[in-house]
């Protein structure tokens, strides 16, 4: 028996925790987003977080990224409070929340994944110059690099922020929405390159929209509304009715399928979503 | 045509000017890349007339204008910054209340002082010409601290500028930078008060940085045209007073708002004519309308590609690939 504890103790050890909260509550001015938040990332983790609009999906994110405190609750990044270990932490915003006429060049914008390391009043070296050409040609930028940002269609906006992110080197990739509104190829690229991250070793944690890409690209999923409906492999998350309905609140749209398994559409249309998209502003 | 160019330069009260009125066009000019970037206009406007309380204060109390002004300034400057973190109100009405406010009680003050206080006026609608020795050394060194230490930081502050939240996840100090850049937002702002005055400081920290933005699409070469509008504007302006005797300040901003309207009419991007040329017949040639889409069509054409593709993603994807 007690040799068999000891084991047990020694797996805990090994299986480091990249993120860990505890009952966070977060929220913005007097409104909550998150509640009663529970929830232990490993290392190596290639983990999604779904959940309808307003759902609390990036709040989370920013909490672990310490962009917002939370109102209560204990959270742990990469084995410290957060904002310790913030140099190995890369962020990436909603393709939204970025000014894209901003007068910056592909080759600025990833070089500023450099910047916390370079240090103040330092110019980049040879190894950030290094850094920086292999995360554009990870994501095959490298002939766009003098270009400004503005110019550079959706998918290739993504890429450059992912090669920011690459660039920078860290141990943890916090992505919000990284693969969506972007074209097949550049999902695909993008995936590719998130799950190499994962299998080396980094952590990688995307909130995302697409239940398909989560249930066929992504390891583990969260199911988030409010607060943590379920969390496990993300295939099976993604197929299970009873969840689904659960996080998205009856607006998902599960048909089945042909084929024999299950087609499910996230019912993106809910909570305004197709006004937001419909309107959405000349100026991105 | 020397001798144009020359004479006036025979008067200190002009080389004076000329030095002073360049240091403070080129530190509002990269100040000013930055109040373009991060939407500060209204800021601008709102520090420099808060300096005004300060400077009347300042004089009642015969402690040094420029110290007066700076105190308020700055201080105004940085409230600002913690109004728009933590205010329940809307920012720019914040703005709008402390920024008539504080000018209110400078009237007011200013009033209460018996007779005619050519300084006090000074301030408020500028006289570079005016300006002592002692002014422009104070003009130099505080024009300084400005530039090196946008010089210094200036990776760190471009990416604060451009992602807050990305440059704050990977740990800058984006709040400290924020400050930081209010701060020499109001040093700035106090050191041109004296050249072209109070109400039109906003135009000298905006217009050139501005017009460079119509003009060219990269951060350096945004600093450098505005600085290169800045300087032109400047020299320009001075001898535009000197020759026909109007007001100093006043010739400068009125030469950088011209070349912002001929900016606005050529800019490759945005300009009138490049519109026409898009749709006239040089376009047939497809290399042509290459080159013009990419320059005129920012607005429209950064648009097309990705962000309509956005729409349908998330429905269209789960169509086209069924459970795998």
């Amino acid at each position: 028996m007690e040799r068999g504890s000891d084991r047990e103790r020694t797996e805990v050890v090994t299986a480091e925790i990249a993120v860990n909260l505890e009952g966070v509550r977060a929220g913005y001015g007097d409104r909550i987003a998150l509640e009663d938040v529970t929830l232990s990332i490993s290392t190596g983790s290639l983990l999604a977080i779904i959940g309808p609009n307003g759902a609390g999906k990036s709040t989370l994110l920013k909490v672990i990224a310490n962009l917002l405190s939370p109102w209560a609750g204990n959270v742990s990044v990469l084995g410290s409070p957060p904002g310790t270990a913030a140099s190995r932490v890369a962020y990436i915003p909603q393709a939204e929340s970025v000014d894209w006429h901003f007068p910056v060049t592909v080759a600025e914008v990833v070089m500023m994944g450099r910047v916390p390391s370079i240090g103040i009043g330092r110019r980049p070296g040879a190894r950030d110059r290094a850094a920086v050409d292999h995360a554009l040609e990870a994501v095959a930028m490298d002939d766009a690099r003098g270009r400004q940002i503005g110019e550079l269609s959706g998918g290739q906006r993504r890429r450059v922020f992912l090669a920011r992110a690459l660039a920078a080197e860290p141990d943890l990739y916090l992505l919000d929405e990284p693969v969506t509104g972007v074209d097949a190829t550049t999902q695909e690229d993008v995936m590719d390159l998130l799950e190499d991250e994962a299998a080396s070793g980094k952590t990688v944690i995307a909130t995302t929209h697409d239940l398909a890409c989560a249930a066929h690209r992504f390891q583990n999923a969260v199911l988030v509304n409010r607060r943590i409906v379920a969390v496990g492999p993300a295939k099976d998350l993604v197929l299970d009715q009873r969840l689904l309905a659960e996080t998205y609140g009856g607006h998902v749209l599960v048909l089945p399928d042909l084929t024999g398994g299950t087609l499910v559409l996230d019912d993106a249309h809910h909570d305004g979503a197709s006004d937001r998209y419909a309107r959405r502003p000349m100026r991105s | 045509m020397l001798d144009v160019l020359l004479d006036p330069m025979a008067y200190g009260f002009m080389q004076r000017g000329l030095v002073a009125a360049l240091i403070v066009g080129i530190v509002c000019a990269v100040m000013g890349v930055f109040v373009v970037l991060k939407g500060l206009a209204f800021i601008g406007d709102a520090v420099s007339h808060a300096a005004f309380p300060g400077l009347v204060i300042a004089y009642l109390t015969g402690i040094p204008l420029y110290v007066g002004g700076a105190v308020a300034a700055v201080s105004t400057a940085l409230a600002i910054g913690v109004v728009s973190r933590r205010g329940n109100l809307r920012f720019d009405t914040a703005v709008g209340v402390l920024f008539a406010g504080t000018f209110a009680l400078g009237v007011l003050l200013f009033s209460t002082i018996r007779g005619y206080v050519a300084d006090l006026f000074g301030y408020l609608l500028g006289n570079v010409l005016g300006i002592t020795f002692e002014d422009l050394l104070q003009v130099g060194i505080l024009g300084s601290v400005v530039l090196i230490t946008v010089l210094v930081l200036r990776k760190e502050l471009l990416y604060a500028t451009f992602d807050p939240d990305g440059a704050a996840a990977s740990g800058l100090p984006v709040k400290r930078l924020e400050y930081l850049l209010l701060a020499l937002l109001g040093v700035t702002i106090v050191v041109s008060i004296q050249a072209v005055g109070i109400i039109l400081v906003v135009a000298m920290l905006c217009t050139p940085a501005a017009t460079a933005q119509l003009l060219v699409t990269r951060f350096d070469r945004l600093v450098l045209v505005a600085v290169l509008i800045a300087v032109v504007s400047t020299v320009l302006g001075l001898y535009v007073s000197f020759y026909i005797n109007v007001a100093s300040g006043a010739s400068i901003v009125l030469i950088e708002t011209l070349l912002f309207m001929f900016a606005l009419a050529l800019s490759p991007r945005s300009g009138w004519l490049s519109g026409r040329l898009r749709v006239g017949p040089s376009s047939e040639n497809s290399r042509d309308r290459a080159h013009a889409d990419r320059l005129g069509g920012d607005l429209v054409g950064g648009l097309d590609s990705g962000e309509r593709v956005g729409s349908g993603v998330p429905v269209a994807r789960a169509q086209v690939d069924p459970g795998g």
